[in-house]
């Protein structure tokens, strides 16, 4: 493996902090910045023209999560592709600890006290299982990948943390987690017949289901299609968040003017609902900007991944931007009442620290993974290299 | 190398096509927000606008109600509540116990407190107790720091500073029931603790006085907290109503009258305005206010006296020998006699089988209509009402406003009875005997009058045969505006002017001829002279044994068989602008009873508002500062008049 070795000390292993420091892409820095300034912007007006309690505290996470961010891209990628496996468990094991927790001790937290943020596992587990399946099908050739027995492994990293997180339960992660791993088996090469297969058995599944279904989910799912049904009830989130959208218009009723959400109308204004609070205080013109922001990112996150010369850099990108994506849209899509109510944070202006360090985390992943692009990591990992 | 390069092609497709996708689903995000702030926005701003605006009421001051000189009759008082608000106490219980100890407040308030506490949100203040008198709101207040949540609040409530006096007009305010509810679709009566009028002018005027509420827009947030007001329409308050009462004539009137069971009437025969409605015994419609006591309910309903009937229009009474002006009018206009022409009385007379007696034994000889009518001789009435015919006299009675309800601004008007065949076939089933027309000639029998409607039928024979109304509201109301009534224009009721004449000229000689029933009872001032009749009808019915017994006097009688006094008058005779009419239960004779008092009213009445002698002009009715001055030296006193009970014996 010469060409491998030749590779190995032409790549950027051996580059100093001030090399890596140099190649960080400082304007998806300033973008993420940008967009986390909004998010401060926008709990200030929640506050009703005050930083306390929320907008004070969210850029103290902000700084701190930047600092995770810039140390994490520090890191070389190969570390982070050692690493991948044992923190996927570590993560897994986490999960469970709370989740056995919670079903001893009535009530019991779902997240771990790190004084200034609470982490919850199944957070840790949105970059870990991407990182473990990155790792995975990293060693896997074009012909691994069509053996279906290749992909049971796989399948049951997946399905294990699916399957405590929805036990929580929490249908928002579980529902993150599955479609990122789902993107990451597509862009693995996974044949297109076995996603066809999968999504026609869940179609007929989904009758079955409805019937095991406990009648507050029933509820739930009916309320989502129709929400002026129950408007005092369950739908009652969605009416008000459309209701403060609509009523917002093109341009929106100004900064902090926003009555839907001031007058406390719209629930969870500073942290589910606080994409249906911009837009009502912007209007439209700033929930299209926002979203367009959001692109922009999701635009850097493919360059930068796509750029990796390594499988595992360019899946691990792509399923990390892909976690962003779907942050976004379910959020967005959920307050506009495009799908049900589901808890998941608007990114990076949402009030709420595990999100904000996940997602810089994440961030710090991608910016590791451009930094170190030219990295050539052999297919069975990159251990075999040193 | 190979494999990666198959990779790289692989996922830099499947990339492209996941980017693809991306971006198509979050144009979906911008086409919805689209749908949402674009296309649907007017809907979705009138939406936010009703959440967030609140419409709140607010009452109109009732308007007051006053006498025609401005004299206020019905007010607003300041009623001071106390009321807590549940957020602002540490603990409901223990504020009520602290606040318990400065003022009573029994088990049923206590579980009606906690129940309206837990109906309403906690910020919205419960009442725990209205009308506090002011040495307790001056306990609480100073109390306040230790009485978290506790505060007071000066609320309106009605107040009838005069009492029993013109209660029967005023009526009375009281809460709004269901079906008041669904009879009318003003908002106000939605509001907690609103009152309405449920009697008298209270309840005729009640739109008038009620006002125009106002609105407040105020901003409210989710649960419901007022944050800001955005708008306010004062509304429109209530009307102040003025009514045609003389407030001092009343009071005289009803102090005149003092213990009876009795009232009177005064009536502009020209306007038809009601200058005093007197009804005895009365009542305090404060208590109503307050709440009333079973006992003091007990007492009022089954006082025989009645002090809750108005008896000036809901007392139906035979009118007696008051009724003889509608025989001889009736007599008169069909021709059946002149004036001149004699009858003679023996004291009695036959009439088939029956035998119809005078109230003067022996007879009163030879009399004619002057004559018949200063000695309210029957045996003339029996005669000339034979002649007539009772279908004559009949119509002239209800031409004279008698039978029917005279559509006075009050409720409880009774229509009285003037019968005929077709109204004793429809009650009685039998058929109009010829011995029942003298009877009803003269007052008895089935004929009933309210004394409003005998002021009104003396009225009309004093303005010259115009079918006067009477009315109690100053002005015609439109909407909460008063509007002044027009010149009145009243219908001719068809009567000769020669015809009335003569029967007035009877009446004058009644009061001030010698050997005139009331002639004791006239008033010697020649320019307030008044003309009248008197009417005793009687309550029991004599049988011939005891008519042979001899009759008992009417003072030996118990109270509840005597007959009833009843006295019609006009004044001033030279230019007759009153009519008057005064009726006491079971008071024994007109004459005595009923005329002193008549006299008495009419002679306050005319000091006031007729032009006295020495031609000092007196002061215009509506004139407020006139009538300012005129208080000011009105004194209350007992009138004394002398009027003894001697010569005025006056049988129906």
């Amino acid at each position: 493996m010469i060409g491998s070795r030749q590779n190995f000390s032409f790549s950027r292993s051996e580059m100093t902090l001030k090399e890596k420091l140099w190649h960080v892409s400082w304007s998806f820095v300033l973008l993420v910045t940008a967009v986390c300034s909004i998010g401060f912007l926008t709990l200030y007006s929640a506050a009703n023209g005050s930083i306390d309690p929320w907008a004070s505290r969210q850029m103290l996470r902000f700084l701190v999560g930047m600092a995770v961010m810039l140390s994490v891209a520090m890191v070389d990628i190969r570390a982070w592709m050692r690493w991948s496996y044992t923190l996927y468990v570590v993560a897994l094991v986490l999960l469970m600890a709370v989740e056995i927790r919670g079903s001893v001790g009535m009530g019991a937290q779902r997240w771990i006290d790190l004084g200034f943020i609470q982490l919850q596992p199944s957070e840790i587990m949105k970059i870990t299982l991407v990182l473990a399946l990155a790792r995975y099908f990293h060693g896997a050739s074009y012909q691994d990948v069509g053996r279906p027995l290749f992909l049971v492994p796989p399948l049951l990293m997946v399905l294990a943390p699916v399957g405590f997180v929805l036990k929580q339960p929490d249908l928002g992660t579980a529902m993150m987690l599955t479609l990122a791993s789902g993107a990451m088996f597509f862009l693995a090469g996974v044949r297109l017949w076995k996603f066809g297969l999968i999504i026609g058995a869940g179609g007929a599944a989904v009758p079955v289901a409805w019937r095991f279904m406990r009648e507050y989910q029933r509820q739930r799912i009916i309320t989502f299609l129709n929400p002026e049904s129950d408007p005092l009830g369950a739908g009652y989130h969605i009416l008000q968040s459309k209701i403060a959208l609509g009523s917002g218009g093109l341009f929106g009723k100004g900064f902090m003017l926003g009555t839907q959400s001031h007058l406390n109308f719209l629930p969870e204004k500073q942290t589910d609902f606080i994409f249906t609070m911009l837009a009502e205080e912007w209007g439209m013109v700033g929930g299209v900007v926002l979203v367009g922001l959001y692109t922009l990112i999701l635009v850097y996150g493919y360059a930068m991944s796509l750029r990796s010369r390594s499988q595992f850099g360019r899946l691990a990108g792509l399923g990390l931007t892909t976690t962003f994506f779907l942050y976004v849209f379910i959020n967005t899509a959920m307050v506009m009442g495009l799908v049900p109510v589901v808890g998941v944070p608007l990114p990076l202006i949402s009030y709420g620290g595990t999100a904000m360090l996940t997602l810089l985390f994440g961030f710090g992943l991608i910016l590791s993974i451009h930094i170190h692009r030219d990295v050539h990591i052999g297919r069975r990992g990159a251990a075999d290299d040193v | 190398m190979n494999h990666d390069g198959d990779r790289g092609k692989i996922i830099s497709r499947r990339a492209a096509l996941l980017g693809g996708g991306k971006l198509l689903l979050l144009s979906t995000l911008a086409g919805r927000m689209y749908y949402l702030q674009v296309l649907e926005a007017d809907k979705y701003a009138v939406l936010a606008d009703e959440n967030r605006i609140n419409l709140r009421l607010l009452p109109p001051p009732r308007g007051r109600i006053l006498d025609r000189n401005g004299v206020p009759m019905a007010v607003n008082q300041q009623n001071y509540r106390v009321l807590i608000v549940s957020e602002q106490t540490d603990d409901l219980d223990d504020t009520l116990d602290a606040l318990s100890n400065i003022i009573p407040i029994n088990d049923h308030d206590r579980a009606r407190i906690a129940r309206e506490a837990k109906r309403h949100r906690s910020y919205v203040p419960v009442t725990v107790r209205e009308n506090l008198s002011w040495q307790d709101v001056a306990r609480i207040e100073i109390n306040i720091p230790d009485l978290p949540g506790v505060m007071i609040d000066v609320g309106q409530s009605r107040n009838y500073p005069l009492e029993g006096l013109g209660a029967h007009l005023l009526g009375y305010v009281s809460a709004v029931s269901e079906a008041d509810l669904q009879n009318s679709s003003d908002p106000l009566l939605e509001l907690p603790g609103f009152r309405i009028g449920k009697a008298g002018i209270e309840r005729v005027y009640d739109q008038a006085l009620r006002g125009k509420g106002g609105t407040s827009q105020v901003e409210v947030n989710a649960v419901g907290r007022t944050i800001r007001e955005l708008k306010r329409d004062e509304g429109e308050p209530g009307l102040d109503l003025a009514l045609t009462i003389d407030l001092e004539l009343q009071q005289f009137a009803a102090q005149r009258l003092g213990e009876e069971s009795a009232a009177a009437v005064v009536v502009d025969i020209h306007t038809g305005d009601v200058l005093v409605m007197a009804s005895t015994p009365s009542f305090d419609p404060n208590a109503f206010n307050r709440g009333l006591s079973s006992e003091e309910w007990k007492d009022l309903i089954s006082n025989p006296r009645a002090p809750l009937t108005n008896k000036a229009i809901a007392g139906q009474y035979p009118p007696g020998s008051t009724f003889k002006l509608m025989t001889a009018m009736a007599a008169l206009e069909s021709g059946a006699i002149t004036p001149d022409q004699r009858v003679f009385c023996p004291g009695q007379m036959s009439l088939g089988n029956l035998t119809l007696h005078c109230w003067k034994k022996g007879g009163h000889g030879s009399v004619d209509l002057i004559a018949g009518i200063q000695h309210s001789c029957d045996v003339y009435f029996y005669e000339i009402a034979r002649r007539a015919g009772w279908e004559r006299i009949a119509d002239m009675a209800k031409r004279f406003g008698l039978g029917t309800s005279l559509g006075l601004d009050l409720p409880g008007e009774r229509s009285g009875t003037i019968p005929d065949k077709a109204w004793k076939r429809a009650t009685l089933g039998q058929p109009w005997y010829p011995g029942e027309t003298p009877i009803n000639a003269i007052g008895q029998g089935y004929v009933l009058a309210t004394p409003l409607q005998l002021a009104v039928m003396v009225a009309r024979l004093a303005n010259g045969g115009y079918g006067v109304t009477p009315h109690l509201a100053r002005d015609t109301v439109d909407g909460v505006h008063a509007v002044p009534r027009p010149a009145p224009d009243w219908p001719e009721i068809g009567v000769s002017g020669h015809n009335l004449a003569q029967v007035r000229r009877g009446m004058f000689a009644v009061c001030n001829e010698p050997g005139g029933t009331a002639f004791s009872a006239r008033i010697k001032d020649e320019t307030m002279a008044m003309s009248g009749k008197t009417g005793s009808s009687q309550v029991k019915h004599i049988s011939s044994r005891e008519r042979e017994a001899g009759l008992k006097k009417q003072e030996e009688l118990p109270w509840k068989d005597r007959d009833h006094a009843l006295f019609v008058c006009y004044a001033p005779e030279s230019e007759p602008r009153y009519a008057c009419c005064v009726v006491v239960e079971h008071g024994a004779h007109g004459g005595s009873a009923a005329a002193p008092v008549a006299r008495d009213i009419l002679i306050e009445l005319q000091k006031r508002y007729v032009q006295h002698p020495a031609g000092t002009p007196d002061r215009q009715p509506d004139d407020p500062a006139g009538a300012a001055r005129h208080r000011a030296d009105f004194q209350l006193h007992g009138h004394d008049h002398d009027h003894g009970a001697h010569d005025h014996g006056d049988h129906g």
